[in-house]
């Protein structure tokens, strides 16, 4: 009897050559890809010293679905879907960079309230962008579920005016080349003054919860930040990149579309943290809704589809083109080769999110496993452009 | 003082909470097989095909040429011409398919079909409760399936199937009159001065 307990209490110990202190001993945690909180298949090497992160190494792919080569073997009108799937909280600002570069490859002019419908969708997609990012950094931060809500229910009102109009919610498949595939009538306008005369009130009430919350300024303020210089020298664009003060907007600086005619200002932060891309967000979704309101007190009855754009047998002339927007998450850019076929040649996305992962390491290098996720949240990625 | 910003955010949970028994804007869930939220008009969901009169075969309006199948980014459907021709809805001799199918495991619904079409043929269905016991032939919709009546198109989307009868009664009235102008019998051509298989086609992709 007393020699069965004697083994049982040998079993339980551990063996001598395995050291009882992992003090000072580096750890390597893959983090991902079925993690709740890396917003898809997204992976993380990292290198932990306790809680501490040492080293990150980010690993991509897991959603590639060749979306470059689809590209060029499609027809120019053919992947105007497919570039919904890029970015699927944005597609209408996807649609727009595709339609803005195959414009410009074949020079097609786009009529005046084709025009506006882009920009009034493109600052809605913003808006639903921009809220739902919130929601779900709110929740990677331990806010689970009652935030995002209330985002959602925003996201949700826009996303059925998208419905209404293009037939879809998220794989809008709207612009084409040359103008927008349906107008949008009295009803819908009016239904979009509506929500965006209320977006204002809903955002009061979001930052009252979350911006001045001892919870989510301890978690964000001084981590994670970036210096513009880092910034600029890594290619960052968007919000991440006017959190840390550099004041650059492909709507101020190329002026594409009719964003020249309207009067907005930038938001710029200034330490470049995570509660400054935070607050770039609520900054900007007031900003868009200045925007709104002048596009949809501007917009006049007129065609939507310049008749010279073919929409069978499109063959644009031999030449390249790079039309780039600023797309919610940053500078979205197509760029094209033509050889004067029906399918380009070359087809090159610049994806915004994929460019602004890149210095996660150096934004979570010191900083806890809890924080990477806070980080990785204020990025804003979406694994659907990242991998392409 | 340190907790304001908490019980400031606690305040606003309360106030939707409290607020989505009174405020139908805070409370916007709809309960789904028992309640629906009615389909905008621009719904589109899968394609199908339209047909004339009472016989879903001999009235069917696709004449077999093979644009959407080309422009088809997903390559998805499926066509086998007719090696005959056989009256359409109108009387005039045209091709028809003699397979068209279409799979909707592979279609995502981009209505490029829809916009090609010179025929006014196919058109995207609202039909959206679709699972299917089997993986692969129940997801493979067959010309059978695919057709369906022009009062069904006028059901779903009533402006846009007036438009569309009006376009195809002014295009059926003018070549009526160049026919009796010409009072020779021309090519029978319905919607576009170009063949189904003329210059419209591009070449297979290199």
């Amino acid at each position: 009897m007393s020699a069965t307990v004697q083994t049982l209490e040998a079993m339980e110990r551990p063996p001598v050559t395995m050291s009882s202190r992992l003090e000072g001993e580096l750890l390597e945690v893959s983090m991902g890809p079925q993690h709740p909180s890396t917003h898809g298949v997204f992976r993380m090497n990292v290198t932990l010293d306790g809680e501490i992160v040492r080293k990150l190494k980010p690993v991509f792919g897991y959603l590639h679905r060749n979306h470059e080569q689809i590209g060029e073997q499609t027809t120019y009108l053919g992947s105007m879907p497919y570039t919904d799937r890029l970015d699927y909280f944005c597609s209408m600002s996807n649609n727009w960079a595709y339609a803005l570069s195959v414009e410009k490859l074949a020079g097609i002019e786009v009529p005046e309230r084709a025009e506006y419908l882009r920009v009034i969708l493109a600052e809605l997609t913003r808006l639903q962008n921009h809220a739902s990012l919130l929601g779900f950094l709110l929740s990677d931060m331990g806010a689970w579920g009652t935030p995002l809500m209330y985002a959602f229910r925003e996201r949700e009102k826009i996303l059925d005016l998208f419905e209404s109009l293009a037939g879809s919610r998220m794989m809008c498949d709207y612009m084409r080349f040359g103008g927008c595939r349906v107008d949008a009538d009295d009803n819908w306008l009016a239904g979009a003054r509506k929500i965006v005369d209320r977006f204002p009130k809903f955002l009061d009430e979001f930052e009252e919860l979350i911006l001045g919350n001892e919870i989510v300024i301890a978690r964000t303020q001084n981590v994670g930040k970036l210096s513009a210089d880092l910034a600029i020298s890594a290619g960052i664009t968007g919000p991440m990149l006017r959190a840390c003060g550099v004041n650059y907007d492909v709507r101020k600086v190329d002026g594409y579309g009719f964003y020249p005619r309207f009067k907005f200002r930038i938001p710029l932060g200034e330490h470049g943290d995570t509660y400054d891309r935070l607050m770039m967000r609520a900054l900007e979704m007031r900003e868009s809704v200045e925007i709104l309101k002048q596009a949809l007190a501007q917009i006049q009855p007129g065609a939507i589809v310049n008749p010279k754009a073919k929409i069978r047998a499109f063959r644009p002339p031999v030449g390249e083109a790079y039309g780039r927007i600023e797309a919610p998450k940053g500078e979205l850019g197509f760029y094209l080769i033509s050889d004067g076929g029906p399918n380009p040649y070359r087809y090159r996305v610049r994806p915004p999110s994929f460019i602004n992962l890149t210095v996660l390491e150096d934004l979570c290098l010191g900083h806890t496993v809890a924080d990477v996720m806070v980080i990785l949240g204020s990025v804003d990625i979406v694994m659907g452009e990242v991998d392409r | 003082m340190i907790g304001t910003g908490i019980l400031k955010g606690m305040g606003v949970t309360a106030r939707n909470f409290v607020g989505s028994y009174f405020e139908k804007e805070r409370l916007i869930t709809v309960q789904y097989p028992e309640e629906r939220s009615p389909l905008p008009e621009n719904y589109r969901n899968f394609p199908f095909l339209i047909y004339d009169g009472e016989d879903p075969q001999a009235g069917l309006r696709c004449v077999a040429c093979k644009i959407c199948e080309k422009e088809c980014p997903p390559q998805c459907i499926y066509i086998v011409k007719s090696d005959d021709k056989k009256p359409d809805y109108m009387g005039k001799p045209q091709f028809y398919p003699k397979v068209f199918d279409i799979d909707i495991s592979v279609c995502m619904s981009c209505q490029i079909c829809v916009e090609v079409c010179p025929f006014e043929a196919i058109k995207m269905d609202k039909e959206f409760e679709l699972s299917k016991r089997e993986r692969f032939n129940h997801l493979l919709q067959r010309k059978e399936e695919l057709s369906k009546p022009n009062e069904y198109y006028h059901g779903i989307c009533p402006t846009e199937a007036a438009d569309v009868d009006a376009k195809l009664a002014a295009a059926a009235e003018a070549a009526a009159k160049k026919k009796a102008v010409a009072a020779a019998p021309a090519a029978p051509v319905l919607a576009k001065p170009t063949g189904p298989t003329g210059s419209t086609s591009a070449p297979a992709s290199s």
